[in-house]
């Protein structure tokens, strides 16, 4: 309920999560915008994405979205999807190597980089493309009504390392073991995309559409 | 699940293929108590609900003047369907990509426009991201059975040559930037009799990324065979789901049973 910003920054494809918000919340306003204003105005903000992160953070700053977005980030319920939730970290391999936003700790690393490190074979290709299940490493008001290590829509080759246990909230297995989902405060990301991930996914949509920003879940919905 | 180092949650992914002309589904898909087996958000919504990972949509359209239809199409179905959505047919250059992904689609597959024009795929995977670009490849056996098995890319369906070897051709659009390809073996795209296993495992260890094994699909082993034998991540399929002779559900469960991960539904709550 309220309005949701959907941040435009040129990157992926914002209709799929666009669409899906709007079919979750259907008395909610969605609004796919590249206009910090709205962004500031908006009870809750999505900010997805796809492609390179250099292109991203780039096109961050060339809109001046990147000082909204991190305010955004700061006070209200925000959701990072994918290339969304990687850009929150601090610094990415890919590309070089790439500053991020750094509102969360953390580093994203490319997947053959972490078989090498962790010493295992390649389970299969990259981009690792498919639906995996998640392991809900601590309840959050976004798992309400999903069942642990369900499984959502995965397509990325890059992965975020992983985060301390009190900001890993889900986590995956592709040779090695990543954050999948990460929480701080008023802040949820997922790798995967929701928008993709049918019943789950859209249940988790449909969680962040009423969620409060806070990080605990009420009492009476507790497990 | 192996306890070896290999620790790896993800499936692998069965697509019904949907063919469309006109904005219309055809060769006669059947399902009990359909209201419109035309119509492909109906369509779309039963495989979705039957469980299928993902579907892919190909516009069979001859004429050009037709095509806005399927960017209808495509916004119809991304609106009630969110699994990932595939389109090919009839993609030529950036500007139809960008229509398709506008209108819902989270891929395109690309297949002659990519044999005329290579360069594209480099551009549009860059400009685009890799994850949306598909690289279809139609490839027919050319060696003789006592030769080592050989096989060339082929357009037109089948009927015209290209010259280029199909492995080679998939190694050198996976460098482009292909996000995937999606390989269909011509000699058995529709006799029923399954992969091309040969040519299915030549190219899925050629390529660092996912391969959609496709063509000949009859039984349930066939799609087993594609992934264990041919090495495919994922397995295309058109007539047995759509007549009806198997369900997306009861292929998970034939797959499962064989040691193939498959992605199975939530329970309803």
């Amino acid at each position: 309920m309220g309005s949701i910003a959907v941040v435009d920054y040129g990157m992926g494809n914002l209709r799929s999560v666009a669409k899906a918000l709007e079919h979750v919340d259907v008395r909610g306003r969605v609004e796919v915008t590249q206009n910090a204003a709205r962004i500031r105005r908006a009870d809750r903000v999505v900010f997805p994405g796809q492609g390179a992160i250099r292109d991203c953070m780039g096109e961050l700053r060339r809109l001046e979205l990147d000082e909204a977005v991190r305010e955004a980030a700061r006070n209200k319920p925000f959701l990072g999807i994918c290339m969304g939730m990687q850009a929150l970290l601090e610094f990415s391999d890919e590309n070089g190597g790439v500053e991020c936003l750094g509102l969360l700790p953390g580093r994203v690393r490319h997947f053959r980089d972490g078989f090498a490190e962790a010493g295992v074979p390649a389970p299969g290709k990259v981009p690792h493309m498919g639906w995996n299940a998640v392991r809900q490493t601590r309840t959050h008001p976004l798992w309400e009504g999903i069942a642990d290590t369900t499984s959502f829509y995965f397509v990325h080759s890059y992965f975020v390392e992983l985060l301390p246990d009190d900001l890993t909230v889900g986590e995956a297995d592709y040779g090695v073991t990543f954050t999948a989902a990460v929480a701080q405060a008023n802040i949820f990301a997922a790798q995967f995309h929701p928008e993709k991930s049918q019943q789950a996914g859209l249940a988790l949509l449909a969680n962040f559409s009423r969620w409060d920003g806070q990080m605990q879940v009420p009492l009476d919905q507790a497990r | 699940m192996s306890s070896a180092p290999q620790r790896s949650g993800l499936t692998r992914r069965i697509i019904p293929c949907l063919d469309v002309d006109r904005g219309r589904v055809v060769k006669g898909v059947k399902f009990v108590d359909i209201r419109d087996a035309g119509d492909p958000v109906e369509v779309a919504r039963r495989y979705d609900a039957a469980g299928a990972d993902e579907l892919t949509f190909l516009d069979i359209t001859a004429s050009s003047d037709d095509r806005e239809t399927m960017v209808h199409v495509v916004e119809a179905v991304a609106g009630e369907v969110f699994i990932p959505l595939t389109v090919g047919g009839g993609i030529r250059v950036a500007a139809d990509i960008r229509r398709m992904l506008n209108a819902g689609a989270d891929k395109v597959a690309i297949n002659t426009a990519a044999i005329h024009n290579p360069e594209l795929v480099r551009e549009v995977s860059e400009r685009f991201g890799s994850q949306c670009i598909v690289v279809a490849i139609d490839a027919k056996r050319v060696s003789g059975a006592d030769k080592p098995p050989r096989w060339e890319v082929f357009t037109h369906g089948g009927r015209r040559g290209t010259g280029l070897d199909a492995v080679e051709w998939a190694v050198r659009m996976a460098d482009h930037g292909a996000g995937e390809i999606l390989l269909t073996s011509m000699d058995r795209d529709g006799t029923k009799e399954g992969f091309d296993i040969a040519l299915t495992r030549a190219v899925s260890d050629a390529v660092p990324v996912p391969v959609i094994a496709s063509g000949g699909v009859g039984t349930l082993q066939h799609l087993v065979d594609g992934v264990l034998q041919g090495g495919a991540d994922a397995v295309l399929a058109a007539s047995i789901f759509h007549f009806g002779t198997f369900t997306v559900a009861e292929a998970k469960d034939y797959m499962a049973a064989k040691g193939v991960p498959v992605r199975r539904l939530q329970e309803a709550r």
